[in-house]
């Protein structure tokens, strides 16, 4: 049979973001798939460049409206690392709470998705109702859905109060009931598993070699997950489980969020009955002292990196942002070849792809009136010839 | 076990049941009582420290001084002449604003007020610049 | 008069007008109830309605690839074909133009809209209508034969290939209707398969190859394409109707007419069930699930009722 070349993207119903795939079909089989990525570059860790501090908490949410609360943390930490200082056990319980409850709308989003993606419209129409219960604890907690806009330097913005941990405690009960209703769903449903089975494959080896993160790595029996191995917040004195799962395939990818999602009830509940007390932030100067730091945090979808290099004026002299999606994104070339054409959305969609996050590298030339993706080389020679403009030299490192 | 249909007893059901999503803009989505919404201005309140403008991450605040000054008090016999208070305005570009309300706590005398208005769409650009006087 | 009164039937009732609206009544009904099981408002009774229109107005692109007599012609073969089959099913009792053997001829009358659904997709000549074409293909051979034998079953009981009189032999012996159960179902689920409802709806999944075979049609072509699906749902459920539920069950006039509309609600309820109920399946899982499952369970109907024609005689 004939070759075709069919792209997936960069608009596609499939899709919720652009990105570009690139699939060469033998009948309904893949042969080949390249990803493309860039079309969702928006210069963010410039913008951050011109701004202080505080106001870059609001740019930084606004990386990705699922991880909002994952990449200020990141960002916080680093910030009040650098400058040394002592934020209190409220406000880090506040932040683990949120970050909980972001993963619990993050994953119960995902599993819509993954149902839209199989044609399973029930399935999907059902994980969003009840998502908007998670969401409203959001909005109870800090005033908006999706851009919490919790964290400040020094600490959390809002308080919790008893009735707001009570509605939050009625919302989870509620959330418990019908995550175990989904999961025995997706167990018992064939269709399902006839959909997820044996598809998108990423064995164990291959998602170590291409840096799998996240519940795509666990799913491949790869325990790595931020939260145990580096704890972060106060995880370390939380009571949870690691979930993995050893099928490699998409549907161990759902088994391992829906487990997760279990994981998270059972934290947010932890944190909300021994909340400590005291103080919810700290004042912390607004010029922050001069350092590099680096740190890592594990979001809905994987490990998230932020580097922040300070010259002790108000405003970060280099930020650098590692979002998880880019990490995985190597693995789906591998997972979609050999595979059907029909799985593609669904592979694609089980690393829960989040675009916004990644795209950092595309160039677009108006003169030119083309898109230009810099290969490292160019990059390389583009950052001396930048550095030696400010009077430093690089070319023999 | 595999069981085909499983989702069967649950659509079932729903069919007896009123749907989950409500008819928006006959009927109004429920706001929590602290939600961030359009911010508003209590010009009364404002000194004019510009901390609200400093601190906008999207440079969407602008607070000018007001056309018409306020006539300074009358002066009372025997104490030194008092200045009329400045009065300041306050541009509010509601298509710039992130909603954050980092200025609402930043402000030293409460001028800026954190309302539940969600409702701010508008067909003509020119009236997302609010000016509050 | 002579020439009025087959106008009117062709033209009229139960020809092109019933049928458009009725078939645009029938997708506000699987819509809404499929928004009502998922916990959704679902569109208002006029949506179909509006949409046919909306679409009426907007501008046909024909693409340059494309092979543009075929591209034009196509959405009237299929609809045409639908109408054609109509006639041969009884709406009020009496189909309009019964022969013996129109069992086959209306078999084949609704294959031809799949065919033109193919010849849409292959004359789009774009990647997404290409793969949506031989999808199409593809499907046909895997619900067209648990189908056909599903229908072969009533009518050998019954001893005739006339759906006229298949019905109204049901009609006349209602004890034998539960006997075709499994025949009905695995007709229904067929039925589902050539209507290209979810979860069989493979050629156009939306999430893997955009419109399938629709997605280079726009304006009044796709908007016909449209009705003739529609048009197809009313005619299954009538033929479903006719075979395997006694049709009117030997009622006449208006009576008749509300008997009929009441069934095909009914099978549109059964249809939209099944299209709630499950993920969409790959064309692989398809093809083997209608040559593992759903064949041998019509070959099994199919079986019985020879046994069963034997016993009674």
């Amino acid at each position: 049979m004939s070759k075709i070349t069919i792209p997936l993207g960069p608009q596609h119903p499939a899709l919720k973001e652009p990105e570009n795939f690139m699939l060469v079909l033998e009948g309904e089989q893949i042969s080949g798939a390249t990803v493309n990525l860039g079309y969702n570059h928006r210069g963010m860790e410039k913008a951050a460049e011109g701004r202080t501090y505080l106001q870059n908490l609001y740019l930084i949410e606004r990386v990705c409206g699922i991880c909002s609360h994952s990449h200020t943390t990141t960002y916080i930490t680093n910030v009040e690392e650098l400058a040394k200082c002592e934020t209190p056990k409220r406000a880090l319980a506040i932040r683990t709470l949120f970050a909980e409850l972001e993963r619990v709308h993050s994953h119960l989003l995902w599993l819509g998705v993954a149902g839209y993606e199989m044609g399973f419209e029930t399935l999907f129409m059902y994980t969003w109702r009840d998502r908007e219960q998670v969401l409203d604890c959001l909005e109870m907690l800090s005033g908006n859905r999706v851009h919490y806009s919790i964290n400040t330097i020094g600490g959390v913005r809002r308080d919790i109060t008893p009735e707001q941990k009570a509605g939050v405690v009625q919302r989870i009960n509620y959330l418990i009931e019908r995550t175990n209703y989904y999961i025995k769903l997706a167990l018992e449903e064939p269709t399902v598993a006839a959909r997820t089975a044996n598809v998108g494959k990423l064995p164990l080896d291959v998602a170590i070699e291409r840096g799998a993160v996240g519940p795509t790595a666990r799913a491949s029996g790869l325990a790595r997950d931020v939260r145990k191995d580096e704890p972060y917040l106060i995880y370390n004195e939380l009571d949870f489980k690691l979930i993995t799962h050893n099928t490699n395939d998409v549907f161990g990818r759902l088994v391992v969020r829906a487990l997760e999602l279990v994981e998270s009830y059972k934290m947010i509940k932890q944190v909300l009955n021994d909340l400590p007390e005291g103080p919810i932030a700290v004042k912390v100067p607004m010029r922050i002292a001069p350092g590099e730091c680096v740190n890592h945090y594990e979001a809905p979808r994987g490990e998230d990196i932020h580097y922040l290099k300070s010259n002790g004026t108000d405003k970060p002299e280099r930020l650098k942002v590692r979002a998880p999606t880019l990490a995985n994104l190597q693995s789906v070339a591998y997972m979609l070849e050999g595979g059907w054409l029909a799985d593609v959305p669904l592979v694609i969609a089980a690393i829960d792809p989040c675009m916004s996050c990644t795209d950092r590298a595309a160039v677009w030339n108006p003169k030119k009136g083309k898109t230009e993706v810099y290969s490292w080389e160019d990059l390389r020679k583009l950052s001396i010839e930048q550095y030696r403009k400010r009077g430093v030299d690089f070319t023999r490192l | 076990m595999k069981k085909p249909a499983r989702v069967f007893s649950e659509v079932i059901k729903h069919l007896f049941k009123k749907p989950a999503t409500i008819a928006y803009p006959f009927e109004k989505a429920h706001i929590f009582p602290n939600f961030r919404g359009r911010i508003d201005f209590d010009s009364s309140k404002c000194i004019g420290c510009q901390m609200c403008v400093r601190v906008c991450p999207s440079k969407a605040i602008e607070i000018p001084t007001s056309e018409h000054q306020p006539p300074a008090p009358a002066q009372v016999e025997g104490q030194p002449a008092v200045a009329a208070k400045k009065k300041f305005d306050c541009i509010m570009k509601l298509d710039h604003c992130v909603y954050c309300a980092q200025c609402v706590e930043i402000c030293p005398k409460k001028a800026l007020i954190m309302t539940q208005d969600y409702e701010l769409a508008q067909t003509d650009k020119a009236k997302l610049r609010r000016h509050y006087k | 008069m002579e020439l009025i009164t087959p106008l009117a039937y062709l033209l009229i009732f139960p020809g092109f007008l019933f049928l458009a609206v009725y078939g645009l009544f029938l997708q506000w009904v699987d819509r809404k109830l499929c928004a009502v099981m998922q916990n959704r408002m679902g569109p208002p009774w006029f949506q179909g309605y509006a949409d046919f229109i909306k679409l009426l107005a907007k501008e046909v692109i024909v693409p340059d690839e494309a092979n543009t007599r075929m591209f034009r012609v196509l959405p009237f073969f299929a609809m045409a074909a639908i109408i054609t089959a109509l006639l041969s099913i009884p709406v009020w009792g009496t189909a309009l133009y019964g022969f013996q053997g129109d069992l086959v001829a209306v078999i084949y009358l609704l294959t031809i809209p799949t065919v033109t659904f193919f010849l849409a997709g292959w004359s789009s000549a774009s990647p997404y209508s290409t793969v949506g074409a031989m999808r199409v293909l593809t499907q046909l051979f895997a619900y067209e034969v648990p189908l056909m034998l599903s229908l072969i079953g009533p009518a050998i009981l019954a001893g005739t290939w006339n759906i006229t009189e298949i019905s109204a032999f049901y009609a006349a012996h209602p004890v034998l209707i539960p006997a075709q159960l499994l025949g009905f179902l695995a007709a229904l689920i067929a039925l589902q398969g050539k209507l290209e409802r979810m979860p069989f709806d493979i050629p156009h999944a939306k999430n893997e190859i955009v419109g399938g075979q629709f997605t280079e049609y726009s304006g009044r072509l796709l908007d016909f394409f449209l009705l003739a699906v529609d048009m197809e749902m009313v005619v299954g459920a009538a033929l479903l109707n006719a075979v395997f539920l006694g049709g009117a069950l030997g009622l006449t006039g208006p009576a008749a007419i509300a008997m009929f509309l009441a069934k095909t609600l009914f099978i549109t309820f059964l249809l939209a069930l099944l299209k709630v109920l499950m993920a969409r399946i790959r064309i692989e899982q398809m093809i083997n699930f209608c040559w593992k499952y759903l064949a041998p369970v019509a070959m099994a109907q199919l079986v019985f009722d020879i046994f069963l024609k034997y016993k009674l005689g």
